[in-house]
């Protein structure tokens, strides 16, 4: 993990003029954002606005379905490789890039083997090596203490909260510079929510963070930047408190008080 | 989309403007009752605060619930938070208006010093920055508040003025320095009133303009004639 003076000063990824196409259809128009080192970014917007496909291009998870297509760069620092360029490996990026779902999607095995999957299809890793990074990503993720006991069970025993964790520490395994969380909490109940808020808090210290949310509050209270789209094209990005007290565009306040969306 | 809380929005600034109107009434009603010399009308206007002070404690509840419950943002955040300062600067106004009605009980026990010609005066002024502070509120309207924010040194050179001029009615005469006292503070608490409608035209540029204006503004002074 390259790891520079100073957080949130320097950018860890930009998008710079980047549109995206599902077939014919055009999902985001000219996106030009950057995203800060060690900073966690909020995406937020209407449904429909985009943010979801922003989100999915930084790992490129469109590359999963025939004919999307990227125009535009999608630069990651400080190697500045464009990920979304053609000789770019999806695997590799993925590495390198986590996501976390809406709804936990552990695999169906132990929780042991959900966090030493990524590690295993990476590289040989000793017996050791493997249970040393099993526990630092389950510390990472806060889970830790609660699950220390039954590693071996199945991941689906756990709460839908826990599961969440869980897939946390499985995307922390690998050591990624960048987690990209799309709506995380929005299948979990308040204290679940809160443990994930703070955990994301803690995370940023470590690792870039871009979260695109429906609750409004929780972008508040969790980012340090927000974004907000609408249609497909970037409205405005400033810091948090800079959205939520005084946009400076007439669409934001709009969205952000509520008069739409 | 039309909210319900728009509509909540539109009863709290009704509250505003139904608290500020009464305070307006008590600062107007102060003066007269020094210049009547009416000690009646000075025990009314003392009991009267008892209403501004639960106005104020209504509003306050009526914000915090609105923060609880419909987490505002942007210019309804701000709009939200500043009612409930200025709903304490128009308490405080209050406060003055009472004081300024002690001191006309305390003067009419002795014959009048002198004619109130330059104390209405004052009065005047600081209750058109108060109308006007209040006006600026209701309508959003940045440009009358900086105005209200200008008029306030006028005010204090209508106070260092109306000091002067006491100052020598007691140098002249010892005998007269219990009332020169008592009307210098009368001249101090207008002068305070026209500083908390300073304070709300402030508030007021921050809920427009999303800029903290507080303690920065330069004085400026009026060319209005004196």
């Amino acid at each position: 993990m390259t790891v520079s003076a100073q957080p949130c000063t320097t950018l860890k990824a930009e998008a710079r003029n980047l549109s995206f196409f599902y077939g014919n259809t055009k999902a985001l128009e000219h996106i030009s954002l950057g995203l800060r080192d060690r900073c966690a970014t909020a995406l937020i917007g209407p449904s429909g606005c985009g943010k979801t496909t922003y989100l999915r291009c930084m790992n490129r998870m469109h590359d999963l379905y025939p004919g999307n297509r990227y125009e535009g760069e999608l630069l990651l620092y400080p190697e500045r490789i464009n990920l979304v360029g053609q000789d770019i490996d999806p695997i590799e990026i993925r590495m390198r890039i986590g996501m976390v779902f809406q709804k936990p999607n552990p695999f169906p095995k132990s929780i042991y083997e959900n966090v030493a999957y990524g590690l295993r299809i990476r590289e040989a890793i000793t017996r050791q090596n493997l249970d040393q990074a099993v526990e630092r990503a389950l510390r990472d993720a806060a889970l830790w203490s609660e699950v220390k006991d039954r590693l071996h069970e199945q991941a689906f025993n756990l709460s839908g909260g826990q599961q969440q964790r869980l897939c946390i520490a499985r995307a922390l395994a690998t050591g990624p510079e960048m987690l990209l969380f799309d709506e995380p909490t929005s299948a979990l109940d308040p204290s679940a929510t809160a443990r994930i808020e703070e955990l994301v808090t803690t995370l940023k210290q470590k690792v870039t963070i871009v979260i695109v949310t429906h609750n409004m509050q929780q972008a508040a209270r969790v980012s340090d930047y927000t974004a907000f789209m609408y249609e497909g094209r970037l409205i405005e990005c400033d810091r948090t408190e800079k959205i939520f007290t005084n946009p400076s565009n007439k669409l934001t306040e709009e969205y952000v008080t509520g008069r739409f969306g | 989309m039309q909210r319900h809380f728009d509509q909540e929005l539109e009863d709290l600034r009704a509250q505003i403007l139904r608290m500020g109107t009464l305070v307006e009434e008590q600062i107007k009603q102060s003066i007269q009752a020094l210049v009547d010399r009416d000690v009646d009308l000075a025990s009314r206007v003392i009991e009267r605060d008892t209403l501004v002070n639960s106005l104020d404690v209504d509003i306050d509840e009526n914000c915090i619930r609105l923060l609880a419950l419909q987490a505002p943002a942007a210019r309804d955040l701000r709009f939200v938070t500043t009612a409930m300062k200025i709903s304490t600067e128009l308490e405080r106004m209050s406060d003055l208006a009472e004081n300024i009605c002690e001191r006309v009980i305390e003067l009419n026990e002795e014959p009048q010093l002198k004619p109130y010609i330059d104390i209405p005066r004052m009065a005047n002024w600081t209750m058109q920055m108060v109308r006007e502070c209040l006006d600026a509120f209701v309508r959003s309207d940045a440009v009358l508040a900086r105005k209200v924010c200008a008029d306030d040194d006028f005010v204090d050179n209508l106070t260092h003025q109306l000091f002067r001029e006491l100052l020598s009615f007691m140098i002249e005469n010892p005998a007269t320095i219990t009332r020169a006292i008592r009307l210098t503070f009368i001249g101090k608490y207008l002068e305070r009133i026209a500083d908390h409608a300073t304070n709300v035209s402030e508030l007021v540029i921050y809920m427009v303009e999303g800029k903290i204006v507080r303690h920065t503004i330069p004085p400026i002074l009026s060319n209005r004639p004196s």
